[in-house]
C-alpha cells in the first residue's frame, strides 16, 4: 500500500456508502498532500465541498478511496502544489463554496468569471463576499516568455457545433509552445439545482450534466443515491439500465470516430460513422421513447421500460454495424493518407495518464487497463464477463482504434442481455431516508463519479465527477510542441466535453 | 469491399439520405408576416447557419451533429453551417444562456451581417428548460431577438429541419 493510502485509511471511517470515508484532521491531510508526490501514489479522481467539508476521491489499485477534511476558518491545505490534478478542482471549490485551499498552485477563478450575481452561490459565507460582477475579462493567462511567440485564442465560440470552451494557444510559428484551456461557460449551476429536490427530481439534472453520456450520468448518480438509501433496483431494471449503457456506449464512440474522420479529412469514413451513428439514436428511441435515452435510469431503477419492439430494433442496428464495421477498420488501416494523418499526433507519456487519473479512451490508448464495469459491485457485467480493449501509441489513431475496438464487446453484452432480460417491475420505491453515496459508471469517455447527500428525503449535497476533469488537462500536455493545425484532430480524438466539468 | 463493389452496391440500393417531407406551411405564414412587418431584406433560398452553445449540456448539439450527416443531409435544402458569423445569415442558439456566455452570445450575434435570424433551439434555449431560475442563467435566450423557436429536450433532426425549412419557405416568398 502506498504511503498516501495509508494515512488516508487510519482516519476514522464515516458512514458513506458503499465504501467508508476516512475522516483527516488537519495535520494528517497535509501529510496525505506531501505523500501524494509519490510515484506510487493513489491517482486523484475528484474533490469537491459541502458548506463545512471538502472531499477527496483516489482510486487506490483500483477501488475508490474516500477521505474529507473539516473547513476551519474558511481554509483547507491545498493538495495542487504536490498533486497537479487537484489544481482546477480547488478553484472550482473556491468560486461555488468559497473555502480557500491553502498554500494552492493557482488561485486564479474558474468558474466565476465575474457575471453571478453572488459569489460563493454554495458556499456558508455567500452573504458576507462580495461578488466578482464587472472583474476584468478577459481573464488572465500563464505568462510564457520567448521571443517571437504570438497568442491564438479560440473560443469560446469557435469550430463549427461544440459546446463552448476557450483554448489560449501560444505559438512560435505553427509549434505550440503552450495550450492553455478556460472552462466555465457552460456552468449552470447544476449542483444549486440538485440541493433541496427529492432524489428522483435532481435525477433530471444529473441527466443533463453532459447529454452524450446521459444514461452514464444517469447510472452514476442512482448508484450513488440507492447505495446512501439502501435500495436495490430490480433485476429487470438492472439488465436494462446495462442495454442502454451499453447502446449509449457504441453510439458515443461513433459520434467520436465520426468527428476524427472529419477532421482528418475522410469524408467516406465520416459518412458511414455517421449514419450508424444515427441507426443507434433511431434504435434508442424506438426502444425507450427517447433517442440519447434521457431520463430512463431513475434512482431505485428505470423511469420507463423497453417497447415491445425495442429489442428488435436494436438488433437491428446492431446488424448492420456489425457487417460494415471489419470493412470501416480496413480502410481505416489500409489507407496510407489516413494512416499518416491520424498517427504519431497528440502523443502521452502514460505515466502522466495513470498521474493524472485518466480514464476510457484517453487511458487504455496507452497500453493502461481499467474499466469501473470491472469493479465488484457494478451489476450485472459481473455474470456476463467483460473484455477491456487496450491499444499502445497513445496517439490520435489509438485513442481512435480502441474506441472502435470496444464496439464489438459491447455488441455482444446487448445481445446478450437482449436475449435474457429478466421479467418483473422495473423500480423499487425510495425511502423517505437519509445517508450517504458514492456512485460510479463507465461512460464512454471514462468513468464517471457521483457523490450524494441525502437528509429526511431530500438531496443536501450532490456532486459529479465527470471523466474530463482528467482529459483535458491531458489535452494541453499532448499538444504541447504540436502543430496549431492539428489541434483540432487531436481534441477530435480526446472527445471533450464542457458541460460535465462546468457543473 | 472494392471501390467497384461499392459503387454496384450504391447502385443498387436506395440511398442513404432520407426523403423529406413537406415544410410546415403555418411557420412558415406566421414568418412571413413576421418578416414583412419588419420589412426585412428576403434572404432567398440558402442560409447560413452559424450554431452558438449556449452552455447547454451537448444533447442538442448532438442532434445538431446528426443534422449534418448523410441521413438528413442538409445542404438538399440549401442549408448549411458555418464557422464564422460573417458569413451567417442565421444564428442558432442552444443551451439555458448561460451567464457566463452572455457576453459572446451577443458578440457573435453584433458580428453578423444584417439582414439575420435568431433561431433557439431546444427547451433550455426558450426558457430555461430544467435550468430556470439558476443563479448561472438567464434563462433561455432571452437577450437578442428570437425569430424561431424548436421545442424538444432535445429535438429530433427532423424536428429541426422542419422549423429551418419553414424559414426558407418565409425568405422565398415574394414580398406583398
Amino acid at each position: 500500500m502506498s504511503a498516501a493510502a495509508a494515512i488516508i485509511r487510519a482516519g476514522a471511517a464515516a458512514d458513506q456508502h458503499p465504501w467508508p470515508r476516512h475522516v483527516l484532521s488537519r495535520e494528517r491531510w497535509q501529510a496525505l498532500a506531501a505523500a501524494l508526490n509519490a510515484a506510487d501514489a493513489p491517482p486523484l479522481q475528484g474533490l469537491w465541498a459541502e458548506a463545512e467539508r471538502v472531499h477527496a476521491l483516489f482510486l487506490d489499485a483500483g477501488s475508490p478511496l474516500s477521505a474529507s477534511i473539516e473547513v476551519a476558518g474558511g481554509t483547507y491545505p491545498a493538495l495542487s502544489p504536490h498533486c497537479p490534478a487537484a489544481s482546477w478542482f480547488e478553484r472550482m471549490i473556491h468560486d461555488l463554496f468559497g473555502h480557500v485551499a491553502e498554500g494552492g498552485r493557482d488561485p486564479r477563478p474558474w468558474l466565476d468569471h465575474g457575471a453571478w450575481s453572488t459569489a460563493a452561490p454554495l458556499g456558508p459565507r455567500q452573504a458576507a463576499l462580495p461578488p466578482r460582477v464587472g472583474a476584468p475579462e478577459p481573464p488572465e493567462f500563464l505568462q510564457v516568455e520567448g521571443e517571437d511567440l504570438n497568442q491564438i485564442g479560440l473560443g469560446p465560440v469557435a469550430g463549427a457545433i461544440t459546446e463552448p470552451a476557450h483554448l489560449r494557444l501560444t505559438a512560435q510559428g505553427e509549434t505550440l509552445v503552450r495550450l492553455e484551456v478556460r472552462l466555465g461557460y457552460a456552468h449552470k449551476g447544476t449542483l444549486g439545482l440538485m440541493r433541496g429536490t427529492p432524489p428522483r427530481v435532481a435525477a433530471r439534472f444529473a441527466a443533463r450534466l453532459s447529454g452524450g453520456s446521459t444514461v452514464a450520468h444517469g447510472l452514476a448518480y442512482a448508484h450513488a443515491i440507492e447505495a446512501a438509501l439502501g435500495v436495490t433496483p430490480p433485476p429487470r431494471a438492472v439488465a436494462l439500465r446495462a442495454v442502454m449503457a451499453e447502446l449509449e456506449r457504441i453510439r458515443a464512440h461513433l459520434d467520436a470516430a465520426t468527428a476524427i474522420a472529419a477532421e482528418a479529412g475522410s469524408a467516406f469514413l465520416e459518412a458511414r460513422f455517421g449514419w450508424h451513428r444515427e441507426a443507434m439514436l433511431e434504435a434508442g428511441g424506438r426502444a425507450f421513447g427517447h433517442r440519447l435515452m434521457m431520463d430512463g435510469v431513475a434512482p431505485g431503477g428505470l423511469a420507463t421500460d423497453i417497447a415491445a419492439d425495442g429489442a428488435d430494433a436494436i438488433r437491428g442496428a446492431l446488424g448492420a454495424l456489425e457487417r460494415e464495421l471489419p470493412e470501416l477498420a480496413r480502410i481505416l488501416e489500409r489507407s496510407a493518407s489516413l494512416g499518416s494523418r491520424i498517427g504519431d499526433i497528440g502523443r502521452l507519456a502514460p505515466e502522466l495518464v495513470a498521474r493524472f487519473g485518466a480514464s476510457g479512451p484517453v487511458r487504455r490508448a496507452c497500453g493502461l487497463g481499467g474499466d469501473a464495469r470491472l469493479a465488484p459491485g457494478y451489476p450485472p457485467y459481473a455474470t456476463l464477463g467483460l473484455d477491456v480493449p487496450t491499444r499502445s501509441g497513445s496517439d490520435v489513431a489509438a485513442r481512435l482504434r480502441v474506441r472502435l475496438d470496444d464496439v464489438p464487446e459491447s455488441t455482444r453484452l446487448l445481445r446478450a442481455l437482449l436475449a435474457a432480460l429478466p421479467d418483473g417491475t422495473i423500480a423499487t420505491a425510495l425511502p423517505a431516508a437519509s445517508g450517504e453515496g458514492l456512485g460510479v459508471a463507465e461512460a464512454s469517455r471514462g468513468t464517471v463519479w457521483h457523490w450524494v447527500r441525502i437528509e429526511g428525503g431530500l438531496v443536501a449535497g450532490a456532486f459529479a465527477r465527470d471523466p474530463d476533469w482528467s482529459h483535458w488537462p491531458l489535452l494541453e500536455a499532448a499538444m504541447r510542441n504540436g502543430l496549431v493545425a492539428d489541434l483540432p484532430l487531436c481534441a477530435a480524438s480526446f472527445g471533450l466535453t464542457s458541460s460535465g466539468v462546468d457543473l | 469491399m472494392t471501390i467497384w463493389g461499392r459503387l454496384l452496391h450504391t447502385l443498387r440500393h436506395a440511398p442513404a439520405t432520407r426523403p423529406e417531407a413537406p415544410p410546415s406551411a403555418e411557420t412558415a405564414t406566421a414568418l412571413a408576416a413576421r418578416l414583412d412587418a419588419a420589412a426585412q431584406r428576403r434572404l432567398g433560398r440558402s442560409l447560413a447557419i452559424r450554431h452558438v452553445g449556449a452552455g447547454g449540456c451537448d444533447g442538442c448539439e448532438l442532434e445538431l451533429r446528426a443534422l449534418n450527416g448523410i441521413v438528413y443531409d442538409l445542404e438538399r435544402f440549401g442549408l448549411r453551417f458555418v464557422t464564422s458569423p460573417r458569413h451567417a445569415d442565421v444564428l442558432l442558439a442552444t443551451g439555458p444562456l448561460t451567464r457566463n456566455m452572455a457576453e459572446a452570445l451577443a458578440r457573435t450575434h453584433a458580428a453578423m451581417g444584417e439582414p439575420k435570424w435568431v433561431v433557439a433551439v431546444g427547451d433550455c434555449a426558450i426558457d430555461g428548460g430544467v435550468f430556470k431560475g439558476s443563479y448561472a442563467c438567464l434563462g433561455g435566450i432571452t437577450t437578442l431577438p428570437v425569430d424561431l423557436v424548436i421545442r424538444g429536450c432535445p429535438p429530433t433532426p427532423w424536428q429541426v429541419l422542419d422549423g429551418l425549412r419553414a424559414l426558407i419557405e418565409a425568405n422565398a416568398a415574394p414580398a406583398r
